[in-house]
Order: structure tokens, then sequence, then C-alpha cells
């Protein structure tokens, strides 16, 4: 019993993973769940950034781990949600100090504690990859309407079937209407035609996000960005709803108003 | 009329299509690990194979590769050519009779 581990990964990195981690932890948390974010890129620490919670570390993941301090120790609270915490990556370490039984453990002692556990994997399929999905329950996958991250995608998922954790859902980030409208962007359903999994979500490209990264307080806290409640509604699916996928394309021309009236 | 619309839509067939089945034929690959000139060489050895054993027509043979869900499949068909008079008596005996049913018929 207890939490659902959820990893969240790409196989590219630079796609929106520690973004869309935050948010999703963010979102939980405005849901009233209580959640721990667990940054396993060791040596790129990033998720600390994103959250605005830089300046409270004091123990990390590898502290843990490797018994320097109590797990409640390395667990930052979040400024604005107390069932929010945050465990961060080691900065000047390796992956190799971390092993996927340890990240085993370490979930296992969480379960009891939380709703949800969300691990951001770090770009690529080594080692990193394997310690941030071993205790997963179910993974997510990151990945841009665009040639490479797609095939970085394919290859991630059938890693995760192979290890028998998959297929996974996915999770279409910086998606752009208009280009798809002109025929220059891999559709949701093109992607998923390619990689053939269930999406949880798609996130339009929104100029809310970087600014919402600058200040360290996730978009989705944000009311009025598409973005943010693209990540509101996955976090709601991750949470077993059944939420309607956004309508992307709402404010568009005149003439493709049009053009639905007429059925097409 | 909905040539039109798509226009109006600015629907048109841009670079997207061409990403998702140059997509389609790298991740087949990817995915069996097996790169298109090897997979042709294989096809070309499957034939050979069946060649030994029966007589095939080739012009109707499709060795073709397929994605269901995430399995990938190669589908083969391959006709055996049908058995002339002079290869089987049998074959004769039968064509025989049949002619003869199809007289009495008419």
């Amino acid at each position: 019993m207890g939490a659902k581990v959820v990893t969240v990964t790409s196989g590219k990195g630079g796609v929106g993973k520690t973004t869309a981690t935050a948010n999703l932890g963010v979102a939980l948390a405005r849901m009233n769940k209580k959640v721990v974010v667990i940054d396993a890129d060791i040596g790129l620490r990033n998720l600390d950034v994103v959250m605005g919670l830089e300046n409270r570390i004091v123990y990390d993941l590898v502290d843990v781990i490797e018994g320097r301090c109590k797990l409640r120790q390395a667990m930052i609270k979040h400024k604005l949600f107390p069932d929010l915490y945050l465990i961060p990556a080691a900065q000047t370490r390796d992956k190799t100090a971390v092993s996927p039984a340890d990240m085993i453990q370490l979930a296992d002692k969480l379960r009891p504690e939380v709703d949800f556990i969300l691990i951001d994997s770090p770009a690529g399929i080594e080692r990193g990859f394997r310690n941030a999905v071993a205790p997963a329950d179910e993974v997510l996958i990151v990945t841009n309407p665009e040639v490479s991250a797609v095939r970085d995608a394919d290859r991630i998922i059938g890693l995760l079937e192979a290890a028998n954790r998959g297929p996974g859902r996915l999770i279409l980030n910086r998606v752009k209407v208009d280009m798809i409208r002109k025929g220059e962007m891999l559709s949701a359903d093109d992607v998923t035609d390619i990689l053939a999994i269930k999406l949880i979500g798609i996130v339009p490209e929104d100029e809310t996000v970087v600014p919402a990264s600058n200040s360290g307080v996730p978009v989705t806290l944000n009311e009025h960005s598409r973005a943010g409640q693209a990540f509101r509604n996955i976090a709601r699916r991750l949470n077993g709803e059944n939420v309607p996928f956004m309508q992307l394309d709402d404010n568009g021309s005149f003439f493709q108003r049009l053009a639905r009236l007429f059925g097409q | 009329m909905a040539g039109l619309f798509d226009r109006m839509r600015g629907r048109s067939r841009g670079s997207a299509q061409e990403a998702k089945e140059r997509l389609q034929f790298i991740l087949f690959h990817d995915r069996i690990d097996l790169p298109p000139e090897q997979l042709e060489a294989m096809k070309r050895e499957i034939l050979q194979v069946i060649s030994k054993y029966v007589s095939v027509e080739q012009e109707r043979v499709d060795i073709a590769l397929q994605q269901r869900q995430r399995d990938s499949l190669i589908v083969a068909e391959i006709p055996f050519s049908k058995a002339s008079d002079a290869e089987s008596e049998l074959d004769s005996d039968v064509d025989e009779d049949s002619d003869k049913v199809d007289e009495d018929d008419a």
C-alpha cells in the first residue's frame, strides 16, 4: 500500500522532464496530496532550482543512501505546500553513487508516508535511468514533437518493456498548434501512432513556462497558463481521474472556426 | 470541397508527414536492431531456402514488414508455382478428371 511511485523520463535531454516533474509535484500538492519529488539526476542537479528550493539544501539523495543523514533531514519542505517535499540530487558525485536497489529501498521507506513519489530521471539510457525507473509503479515518458525526441522516446519505451516496466504513458510537451495546423509539426495523433503508447497529456508551448522557471515558481500555479492547465490535468489523470484532453486550437482564425462549423 | 476547407485551415502535406514516415522507417529498424540492407539480405535468404524445396512464383512474392502496436513482424506471402502437367502424373490425372466433370456439366 501507500504511495504510487511515478518516474518521469525521456531518453533525450532538454525535452522538459524536470519542468514536468516539478509541475506535477506542485499540481498534486495543490490537490492536497502528500508528495515527495526526488531528483535522480546526480551530478546535474536542477529540480531544486525549478522549484525555487535551491537555498534550502543541506543534505541530498546520496547523503541519505550513504547514511550521512536521516531521510527526513534530506526532505526539503516546499514554501507554499507543507505536504510537498524535495529530495535533491548530489551535485558533486556521479550516478555510480546510487544503485537501482538503493532507489527501491528508498522508495519503500517513503511509501507509507506519502501519496505520490515522483522521480525525475536523468536523460540517457545508462545507470541514472535504471536507478530512476527501478522503483517505479508507473513511468511517464516526456517527448517533444520532433524526430530526435520521438526516436529516443521509442528507445526508452523499448527498454521499459524489456524490463517489464512498460509501456508507460506519454507526455507530449512543447506542442505548437499553429505549426501542426500548417502540417509542419507532428500532432499528438501522429506521435501516438508512431510510438503506439497511451497519452497522459499534451502540453502546449507556452511563454509562461520559462518565466515561471526563472522565478522558481512552477507554471502550474499560474491559473491563466495553458501549459499550467495541461499539467494540472495530467496530475488529475495520475490520480485516476478521467479528464478530457484540452482543445488546443480553441482560438483559431475565423476561417478555421468556419471550417469546423461545416464539420470539416 | 474538403480540399478547399483544408486549405482554409492551412492544412497541407507539410514536413510533418515526412517526419512521420521517416520515423516509422527508422523506428522499425531500431526496434528489431537490424539495418535495412541486412533485412533485404534476410528476405533474399528466406526466399532462397523456400525455393530449394518448392518452386515459387517469384513475381507474386510479398515479404513485408509490419508493426502491430509495438510488435514488429515480418509477414511473408510466398505463393508456390502451380505444378505443371509434366511435373506431376497425379496432378495431370486430377486435371483430366476435373475437365471431364466440366464437360458433363456443360
